[in-house]
């Protein structure tokens, strides 16, 4: 059955059993997933998912529950198990406690979009991406399919968003352990694209098989590329979210308290457009956001719960309070003047496995990864082995942020876990005054 | 228990293949979570997730296909794409399995006191919200919360050569945690949530002491609010059990699975300072450390029969004195590597593939006291519950951080500090392993997400561990 008739199937048999006194909400999300993982260049693991998953909410006045099921996209089997989700739910939550922060968006909102993509057979991609890495050390993994997001209310709520996409992560490996990481996702496959991309890979490969440097502890200047920036940021993702900033739980906190600041260069946006992510959560419509305005702090991401509990405005944030599409703004810096800029120093590919040293004071720690070099004089030296950072983003987003990259680029999340990742990172790379290794 | 078998077993039986041998791992979950934050009940969450991975084996190529559509038809489908497939990779596949063994054999691993219920939610939120009441009135503390988890699994696993192996498990994981903040700076201090989880029931609970905690947490939170950072400097470093486990699982677990030392994982997770030659020679430790593969403890996490490949799981040790003995290998990476391993072929569900993970891995007791371990000190600092952790792809430096610090000075425990920070290597940090507590410091711990493979899987890992002192470790604090 077609996803969207299959959601609607679902609303079509949930809603005459529902009694007067009683609302819902159904979360909608399947994915029909092609995963290959490739090691030397060959095909270490493959195989195909289809998965659906469900999650009912019911409300009773201010009572309410939730069950997420997994489904089978027959409708008959399907209609029995929600039905059953909903006697569940039924026997549990009239003995609740009222919730004095449920602020649900009764709006009869719709939100719909579509994004077919084209993509050929898995078996042809395979063939390039064999093809491609002949001779080299890839290992990496394609994953692509359709992806269906769906939200209905009994209120009249109803979000539908279908997309295909094709995600290939890959690192080209030097026999010394060095290595490259690429990417290439979207919608549309092209080979000569990917051809492209994996040329790129090759040549940065050249520059790994020079014997690698290993620095010293202590002060340098760096080059952040988008990827690494992107790491960053993900660690920061729950920064803007109401609740952490009320709890002491965001890194951000003293940024939104005035007693610290960042650089004037950074500007970053919620931004639906473009984002390909749903333009709905299970709150309602997202809003396009401003997060940070020339340094200071700029809207907080902020859930009907948030709302509630500390006298907020909802802003269409999801339960999560995270950014969906966040776009940073680009500078002034032009790609070709990176080096230059950058003179003596760091050019970072990615960073790595980030946590934090100290949340409250912004301080964070890192590893390089991929494609990591020693700059001198405006020119590529050596690659670097593995360094750890440990820095604050008030210092090195801070008064130490000299530049960003005129171009922000769109980075895809290759994430899994569960199911694959949607939404996007927009950002520039990041010329550093002072970025400082400890280990 | 296992209603599906019986249907599954008839469909099992009538799927149609001309595959060399084909399987078929059947997992069901349902999950329950309650929470109570300051002092409000959230809406509790519910789950039944149930759905089967089919495997294809055709001229010793494999490939999966893997469904919720658990019908005759869904399977028959699901089947064939896998079939497709393995045809489809010939040519290209990495490995050739043909070697590989299947098992045969038929069990029923029931985890004790599975079929005994819990309570239901009232009984859950009437503790829970007691618990939540507890924490004293305090404008500094900003947020608390206490939670409970309960997740039941039921995996079966059947193949062509008429392997039936059943599994039941329960596992259940209490939580607190309470925030302490003065507008700048903030500091949590918990209890449980995600470095403790244990099969079980309603016990489990009891274990970790949660009722009637609160008090106390809280207080540490506000001490620690109060305190200093964390000196820097070398020190003796005595980690509690609750930091131990995360030690143990970056810088002894991870760089000991097989797969990501034959390089699977080097696009993703990573690889590992630790090679092929390195088993039954390597220095890993000082002749203190002992390291097991324990897949026995009723209570810890990955303790099971059969691993998801249907492998029969046994003790093993993987560090014995000091010396590097065997690696984290399943079947698979056994027969491509040509080294024993332990039965550690593990899926997070029914919709990823088994890859080599941790288990139950465990450092043995020593014969040290607490108070001996604390006693022997000279200059030193107590860590206790992770809240950092950062380590590079090959597993070696790391970096890790503590909710709870305290000093230790000429063997006796002094004032708390904030923000305890360490950061080592691992290829030289067991070397610097100066004592093990004995069992009356063993906890058994665990995390529900250890991450790793592509696509990415969480799995459930269990490790037991002593309180242990290391030598002249690299400590530090926060921001000043």
């Amino acid at each position: 059955m077609d996803a969207r008739e299959h959601f609607h199937a679902l609303l079509d048999s949930l809603r005459p059993l529902l009694r007067a006194d009683e609302g819902f909400t159904l979360d909608y999300r399947a994915e029909d997933s092609e995963f290959v993982r490739f090691n030397r260049a060959q095909v270490r693991q493959a195989g195909q998912v289809r998965q659906i998953f469900a999650t009912l909410a019911l409300y009773l006045g201010e009572r309410h529950a939730r069950f997420e099921l997994s489904l089978t996209g027959t409708a008959g089997e399907d209609r029995a198990r929600l039905c059953h989700a909903l006697e569940r739910l039924r026997a549990v939550v009239p003995a609740l406690a009222p919730d004095p922060y449920l602020r649900l968006n009764r709006e009869p909102w719709r939100s719909e979009s579509a994004e077919p993509g084209t993509m050929p057979d898995n078996t042809v991609v395979i063939g390039q991406i064999v093809d491609a890495g002949a001779g080299l050390d890839l290992v990496g993994i394609y994953a692509a399919g359709p992806q269906y997001q769906g939200f209905a209310s009994s209120w009249g709520a109803l979000g539908w968003h279908a997309a295909s996409s094709f995600n290939v992560d890959w690192s080209l490996f030097h026999a010394n352990g060095q290595a490259v990481k690429s990417a290439y996702a979207g919608q549309h496959w092209d080979a000569s694209t990917f051809a492209r991309r994996m040329a790129s890979a090759r040549e940065q490969l050249e520059y790994l098989g020079r014997p690698a440097l290993t620095l010293a502890p202590g002060d340098y200047r760096a080059y952040l590329a988008p990827a690494a920036l992107d790491e960053i940021l993900d660690l920061l993702s729950g920064s803007f979210s109401a609740q952490a900033l009320a709890s002491g739980a965001s890194p951000l906190q003293r940024l939104f308290a005035g007693s610290a600041r960042l650089s004037p260069l950074l500007t970053l946006d919620e931004r639906i457009a473009g984002g390909l992510a749903p333009a709905f959560t299970g709150e309602g419509p997202r809003q396009d956001l401003r997060l940070l305005a020339g340094g200071l702090p700029g809207e907080r991401l902020v859930g009907s719960r948030s709302a509630a509990e500390y006298g907020l405005t909802a802003n269409g944030a999801g339960a999560h309070e995270h950014p969906l599409s966040p776009v940073m703004a680009g500078g002034d810096l032009d790609e070709g003047d990176i080096l230059s800029r950058l003179d003596t120093g760091l050019y970072i590919g990615n960073l790595w496995y980030l946590n934090f040293s100290d949340r409250p004071a912004g301080r964070l720690t890192g590893m390089t990864r991929f494609a990591t070099f020693w700059v001198e004089n405006g020119r590529l030296q050596a690659p670097v082995n593995t360094m750890r950072f440990d820095d604050s983003v008030f210092s090195f987003l801070g008064p130490h942020l000299e530049a960003l990259t005129r171009e922000p680029e769109t980075i895809l999340p290759a994430g899994t876990y569960g199911a694959r990742q949607s939404g996007s990172r927009t950002l520039p790379g990041a010329l550093l005054g002072r970025f400082t290794l400890t280990l | 228990m296992f209603e599906s078998a019986s249907e599954l077993s008839h469909h099992f039986a009538a799927l149609r293949s001309r595959a060399d041998f084909w399987s078929l791992r059947h997992v069901r979950e349902l999950g329950e979570h309650y929470r109570v934050r300051r002092s409000v009940a959230l809406p509790p969450a519910f789950g039944d997730d149930s759905g089967a991975m089919l495997t294809a084996r055709i001229a010793g190529v494999e490939a999966y296909a893997a469904t919720s559509d658990l019908t005759q038809a869904g399977l028959q489908a699901a089947l064939e794409r896998a079939e497709h497939l393995a045809r489809a990779l010939a040519g290209h596949a990495l490995l050739e399995v043909r070697e590989l063994p299947v098992p045969t054999g038929a069990a029923d691993d029931v985890a004790p006191g599975y079929e005994r219920p819990l309570d239901g939610p009232a009984h859950w939120f009437e503790v829970l919200g007691a618990e939540s009441t507890r924490v004293p009135r305090d404008a500094r503390l900003v947020d608390w919360s206490a939670g409970l988890g309960v997740h039941c699994v039921e995996q079966i696993y059947l193949n062509s050569a008429g392997a039936c192996l059943r599994r039941a498990q329960r596992f259940v994981y209490p939580a607190l945690s309470v925030t302490a903040s003065d507008g700048h700076d903030s500091q949590t201090r918990s209890l449980g949530g995600f470095n403790f989880g244990q099969q079980g029931g309603a016990e489990v609970v009891d274990r970790l002491g949660l009722v009637g905690a609160a008090p106390r947490i809280a207080d540490e939170a506000l001490q620690l609010l109060l305190a200093p950072n964390t000196p820097s400097g070398p020190l003796d470093l005595l980690l509690m059990p609750d930091q131990m486990v995360l030690q143990i699982h970056e810088s002894i677990g991870h760089p000991l699975e097989l797969d990501r030392i034959l390089g699977d994982e080097r696009n993703y997770a990573g690889t590992s300072f630790v090679r092929l030659e390195d088993f039954g020679r390597y220095q890993y430790g000082s002749p203190l450390l002992d390291v097991t593969f324990d897949p026995g403890r009723p209570e810890e996490l990955a303790s099971y029969r059969h691993d998801d490949d249907g492998t029969p799981a046994q003790r093993e040790y993987l560090i014995r004195r000091g010396i590097l003995q065997r690696p984290l290998g399943g079947a698979l990476s056994q027969l491509r590597s040509g080294l024993p391993g332990v039965a550690n072929s593990r899926a997070c569900s029914w919709n990823r593939a088994p890859i080599d993970r941790m288990a139950n891995l465990n450092v043995e007791p020593g014969d040290r006291s607490l108070a001996q371990l604390i006693g022997g000190i000279e200059r030193g600092i107590l860590m206790s519950t992770n809240r950092s952790w950062s380590i590079d792809d090959a597993r070696n430096k790391f970096q890790f951080g503590c909710e709870w610090g305290q000093l230790i000075e000429n063997g006796e425990l002094k004032g708390v500090v904030k923000n305890p920070n360490y950061r080592g290597i691992s290829a030289h940090f067991w070397r610097n392993l100066a004592a093990v507590g004995d069992a009356s410091t063993v906890e058994v711990l665990g995390t529900p997400y250890c991450g790793k493979g592509e696509p990415n899987q969480a799995v459930r890992v269990g490790h037991a561990s002593p309180a242990c002192v290391f030598k002249n470790i690299d400590v530090f604090g926060g921001a000043a």
